[in-house]
């Protein structure tokens, strides 16, 4: 490991690199090809059992790496024989709504940080950051009960309410960054001009801040349609679950694995994420470091 | 970090103005006002059940059966219980060498992803996805890898000719608890090497340059300048990732459900094996609550050091 580093060393230094193309070869290509092989292919893995007819995934003469008989029925068994399209749909309702609360929440608790001087701001802005390194799964057992005396359990807003636990102090702090490198200029000429406060939030400041509300929801959304403790212990009953946990708890039965339909339902849940990060991957990574850098 | 030019904004609204709109208005109650969702939300959701798990841990409740006080009984417990012992062995020892090969990985990925080379960014895309995909969906490949019948690691050791049975990658273990480390590297290097790598973008080419021409070593050159102007963003990623794989669940839970013989055990997964599926509320209560001492100093950690960085 420690040689990977030093060899990449080597070669570190845009502009000054002396390095011969045969040298660029052992220093920079391989290492990197090594990177990409090895984080690319359990998903080409997921693909190739998932497109396998069964009689070729459990054949153990066939070369294993490539699909000679492609078939869907792995996916047509998800549709037909499990409640996977409710998954997806449940997961789906459950991130958005979840998304849309905590955006709006971390709108207005991000700009208060960020502008408004109020009594008890430094304490509470700490108190945010702090839940947001709470881990779920130090709560987990207590939150059961609470979704039970509010009569919550097995239902898609014990899901919808709690993932703002996670999503809002990320949000916050992430616009909060975003409110700060906004002029206040902008907004007093507003308020000079005779606008209100609200008005100059929703006219002059969200439109601005508009990259850091995208790259906040999208990493939302990721973050809520991943989650699987919370869904693990309050949804019980198969038609409630979400996506990650149907697949991983319905797929499986004691010691039956249907593993074409099981790298199926892994790789197609795994579809909508991919898709939009795809589509926002600056945004993604601006929030990326932004949440973890800035905090 | 950024100065405030100008403290609040020296404009009075007409008195003609409503009472709720004079809140508003004003930067002291509007300030709350804003506040006050996500604060409540979180007061509610982690403040209340946090108190809450310290009450159960302090009692003995299983499910349906609310239980009396008995103090520290379920603590000592689980300091006095085998499984538990090894339990929180296996989380340090998890926390500790993943993130060290994170680290390294990382910083190797972003040193390598900070060169200028055709498709990068496509490049860049595809290394981030481990940590896009959900980690309960991308474990399942890896369960697919490491199969003891069907297993690709020990079809091509098999088919050179290296081994002559199966590798039981997740029936032994010492072998299941490495397996889980190893797919934790995999699913959490990512992060390491993103963050790392905006981190590097910042650094002027400029300082390379001076070094070099000081005759300073490619070795040099990454200690004495890479190092210390990437360090507030190494420090914050890696206290980050010990919170998050300390108290890390589904990658074990889908791996192994902390088998061979609760050999993979995390606080985690334990604690939702014994107060979830056993219905032992208080004691898995307790359990998760191990994690607190340490959630919390790193957190202090976390905090003291950003205050540091920024000079306030």
């Amino acid at each position: 490991m420690s040689a990977d580093a030093q060899v990449v060393v080597q070669s570190h230094g845009v502009g000054l690199d002396r390095s011969s193309p045969i040298k660029r070869i052992f220093t920079f290509w391989t290492p990197l090809l090594a990177f990409i092989v090895i984080t690319l292919f359990p998903f080409y893995w997921m693909l190739v059992a998932s497109l396998k007819p069964n009689r070729e995934l459990y054949n153990l003469r066939t070369f294993p790496f490539w699909v000679f008989d492609p078939t869907l029925d792995h996916y047509r068994y998800l549709f037909t024989n499990t409640l996977y399209a409710t998954w997806l749909l449940n997961t789906l309702i459950i991130s958005i709504a979840s998304t849309a609360i905590s955006l709006l929440f971390g709108i207005l608790a991000g700009y208060a940080l960020a502008r408004l001087r109020f009594w008890g701001a430094g304490v509470l802005g700490v108190a945010i950051f702090v839940s947001y390194l709470v881990p779920q799964t130090l709560l987990f057992i207590p939150m059961f009960d609470v979704i039970k005396t509010l009569n919550l359990g097995d239902t898609r807003w014990a899901l919808i309410l709690t993932y703002p636990t996670f999503l809002i102090p990320f949000c916050t702090a992430l616009l909060m960054g975003y409110f700060k490198s906004i002029p206040r200029e902008l907004e007093e000429s507003a308020l000079i001009d005779g606008s209100s406060r609200l008005r100059a939030i929703v006219e002059i400041v969200l439109p601005l801040a508009m990259p850091g509300i995208l790259s906040a929801g999208i990493f939302a959304f990721t973050l809520s349609w991943n989650e699987f403790i919370y869904a693990l212990v309050f949804i019980t009953t198969t038609p409630m679950k979400t996506l990650p946990v149907g697949v991983v708890n319905e797929l499986i039965r004691g010691d039956v694995f249907f593993w074409g339909s099981l790298m199926a339902g892994a790789l197609l849940g795994s579809v909508p994420v991919a898709l939009i990060y795809s589509f926002f991957v600056e945004y993604y990574v601006a929030g990326l470091t932004a949440g973890a850098v800035k905090g | 970090m950024s100065t405030r030019v100008t403290q609040g904004v020296a404009v009075r609204r007409p008195a003609s103005t409503g009472r709720l709109n004079d809140l508003l208005e004003r930067e002291g109650s509007l300030g709350l006002i804003l506040m006050a969702p996500a604060v409540i939300i979180l007061a509610v959701f982690i403040a209340y059940p946090f108190l809450l798990g310290i009450w159960y841990s302090l009692v003995n409740a299983r499910i349906g059966v609310p239980g009396t006080f008995v103090g520290l009984d379920n603590f000592i417990a689980n300091a006095q219980n085998g499984i538990f012992q090894q339990t929180l062995k296996n989380t340090f020892v998890y926390t500790a060498i993943t993130t060290v090969f994170k680290l390294v990985l990382g910083m190797a990925l972003a040193l390598l992803m900070n060169q200028h080379f055709r498709f990068k960014n496509l490049a860049r895309a595809g290394l981030l996805l481990p940590w896009i995909i959900p980690t309960a969906l991308s474990t399942l490949a890896w369960l697919w890898i490491f199969d003891s019948t069907y297993g690709i690691i020990s079809w091509v050791l098999k088919n050179a000719g290296l081994i002559q049975r199966n590798i039981p990658f997740l029936g032994d273990p010492t072998l299941a608890m490495g397996s889980v480390i190893a797919v934790n590297i995999w699913r959490g290097t990512p992060f390491f090497a993103i963050s790392l790598l905006a981190g590097l973008q910042t650094i002027s080419q400029d300082l390379y340059e001076a070094a070099a021409i000081d005759g300073a070593t490619a070795w040099q050159r990454f200690v004495h300048v890479t190092l210390p102007l990437i360090m507030p963003v190494l420090t914050i990623v890696t206290l980050f990732s010990i919170i998050w794989t300390f108290a890390d669940f589904q990658l074990v839970y889908v791996l192994t459900r902390g088998g061979p013989t609760n050999s993979t055990h995390l606080l985690a997964t334990l604690a939702y094996q014994i107060g979830m599926t056993a219905g032992e509320l208080s004691v898995g209560a307790a359990i998760s609550l191990w994690m607190f001492p340490f959630m919390a100093a790193l957190v202090v950690a976390v905090l003291w050091y950003q205050r540091r960085e920024q000079g306030l």
